[in-house]
């Protein structure tokens, strides 16, 4: 049975769609938590809602409605945001009047619950070649421009003075980032639908954040947790008849669990066997 | 005459109507010492950010190592006022010290030659080998503090510019943190400008005193600058300095100057400060 599953198309286009959309989450999400910009992925996830529902209304098309639309959003809350603490207030008063928006627009298309549905908690099985191949592509492009800004994003997150004064343009990078974390929010919203954005964007990086402090590694257990999660959840729905948002889930949360209970043992006993070696050298 | 790391003419900032300092004059020679004292939002930590090129001058001129002041000059080291890190943040203490050296690169990091030995000289040097590879969040404020000093070093400055390096360090770590500032401008030559609300921890290296209160300013000795005429003087208020067991107390400062709101660097002591006399320096 699951062997004729993987066999079709849209099973295959799920797996390829879940795996670029996992890459980039993972690593842009050690960011979200350094820069604390939980509420930032909330607001542009439920904002592409909006977004998809504007696209479906005058271009019968959700994804293309759902870039342009986190777009803007991220834009927003660069400029009316620019304040750290007046950030989340931004956040927010731009979420709230999004959505309702969003369910105006909603409100016009025949379909209304369906296609609410599809889009508040995903509809990954749907996913058609021409999405697949935009979001390759706008995966590739957010995967390359995260490497070139890597080092000075990491600078300007955990320490923002220095990194200005060392000639970091931290500002800019602030904008750079909120737009790559928009089109990856968007891309995720396909998979997981926009409710639950955070399961792939937060918790992969937050289970990461438990296991190491290094930050190569952290980048590269958040890319993996968000595999795990996304590729065994779309498997996990095979066998079990359930949409893929349910296992997603369940699997990036009860690792996130998993990291937190090995974690503070394996970053305490990291810092004695440090400070062995280094009494030893 | 040996050349000035820093020199300030004329020197002015204004916030609108409102001047922070003007008319400086400042020369600060390679390996001197020179506190700069005042009361909150007096200037003390927008002067150094002129210096890292953060802040323009509105009128006047100055210079870094014969150049105009401009961000991520090599010749300039900084330790910004103290944000204690997240105890999750994912950074080891080395990591945080290897940014100051390549973190405002662009792009993939390349093998570069001898960075690896660069941070681990610079790690010795503060006395952080034992816990350069833990967790920086782990890490005592005291701890954090010293790999700041070595990011700091790391691109062997001519210039260190410290702001309230020792807010909410105890009085021991207080005085091991400016030993190590101190031994290094003795040994390299480096001149050090040291903003602290507290001069008696540094009181034995500081060689000048540059107290800032409002527009009008004051450089000299100790001796010469914190004195019941001079301070009085400055404030236009009667102050009184009093010399106890070696230690310098200022009473009758208010504390903002002229009652203008502060531009936003509060320098209050934490809880832990040791700082509970609030007679001292301009507390």
């Amino acid at each position: 049975m699951i062997g004729f599953l993987l066999g079709l198309p849209a099973v295959q286009h799920a797996f390829v769609a879940a795996s670029l959309v996992a890459v980039i989450s993972g690593l842009l999400g050690p960011f979200v938590i350094t820069r604390r910009a939980a509420f930032a992925v909330h607001g542009v996830s439920e904002l592409s809602f909006t977004g998809a529902a504007a696209g479906l209304l005058f271009f019968d098309n959700r994804l293309l409605g759902a870039i342009v639309g986190s777009l803007v959003v991220a834009v927003a809350i660069a400029i009316l945001g620019a304040r750290e603490h007046e950030r989340d207030a931004a956040i927010g008063v731009t979420l709230a009047f999004g959505l309702g928006v969003g369910v105006f627009l909603l409100s016009r298309l025949r379909n209304f619950g369906t296609q609410a549905t599809s889009l508040l908690f995903g509809q990954i099985f749907g996913v058609s070649t021409a999405d697949i191949a935009v979001l390759a592509v706008i995966a590739v492009l957010v995967l390359a421009v995260t490497v070139v800004i890597y080092r000075p994003l990491l600078f300007a997150s955990v320490d923002p003075e220095l990194a200005e004064a060392r000639g970091v343009p931290v500002r800019l990078l602030g904008l750079v980032f909120l737009v790559l974390l928009a089109l990856t929010v968007t891309e995720a919203a396909q998979i997981v639908g926009t409710t639950l954005v955070l399961c792939l964007v937060i918790t992969p990086a937050a289970a990461a954040h438990q296991l190491s402090a290094r930050p190569g590694a952290v980048a590269g257990l958040s890319v993996l947790i968000a595999l795990l999660a996304a590729d065994g959840g779309i498997f996990a729905s095979l066998s079990v008849d359930v949409t893929p948002s349910v296992p997603i889930t369940t699997i990036s949360f009860a690792l996130y669990v998993l990291a937190r209970l090995i974690g503070p043992r394996l970053r305490s006993r990291r810092r004695v066997a440090a400070m062995a070696a280094a009494a030893s050298a | 005459m040996v050349e000035p790391t820093v020199r300030l003419r004329d020197a002015a900032v204004t916030f609108g109507a409102r001047t922070l300092w003007g008319g400086l004059d400042l020369d600060v020679a390679p390996g001197e010492f020179l506190a700069v004292l005042g009361p909150n939002g007096g200037g003390k930590t927008t002067l150094l950010k002129v210096l890292l090129g953060l802040q323009p001058l509105s009128r006047g001129r100055g210079e870094v190592c014969g150049q105009r002041p401009h961000r991520g000059s090599a010749a300039v080291g900084y330790v910004p006022q103290q944000n204690a890190f997240d105890r999750d943040v994912a950074l080891r203490g080395r990591d945080l010290v290897r940014l100051g050296l390549d973190g405002h690169r662009w792009g993939l990091r390349r093998p570069a030659h001898g960075a690896r030995e660069a941070v681990d000289r610079a790690i010795a040097e503060v006395g952080a080998t034992d816990y350069a590879d833990a967790p920086l969040g782990m890490l005592s404020g005291g701890e954090q503090q010293r790999l700041r000093i070595a990011q700091a070093l790391l691109g062997d400055p001519e210039v260190l510019l410290c702001d309230e390096p020792l807010l909410s360090l105890d009085l021991h770590r207080q005085q091991s943190i400016s030993a190590l500032i101190d031994e290094r401008r003795r040994r390299a030559n480096t001149s050090v400008l040291f903003v602290t609300h507290e001069i008696n921890p540094i009181l034995p290296m500081v060689d000048r005193v540059l107290y800032l209160v409002g527009r009008r300013w004051a450089i000299g000795t100790p001796d010469e600058v914190l004195t019941t005429e001079r301070l009085s003087a400055l404030y236009g208020t009667d102050i009184d300095v009093l010399r106890v067991r070696g230690r310098i107390v200022v009473i009758g400062t208010p504390d903002a100057p002229h009652g203008e709101a502060d531009g936003g660097h509060h320098h209050h002591p934490s809880g832990d400060d040791h700082t509970h006399e609030p007679s001292e320096v301009t507390r």
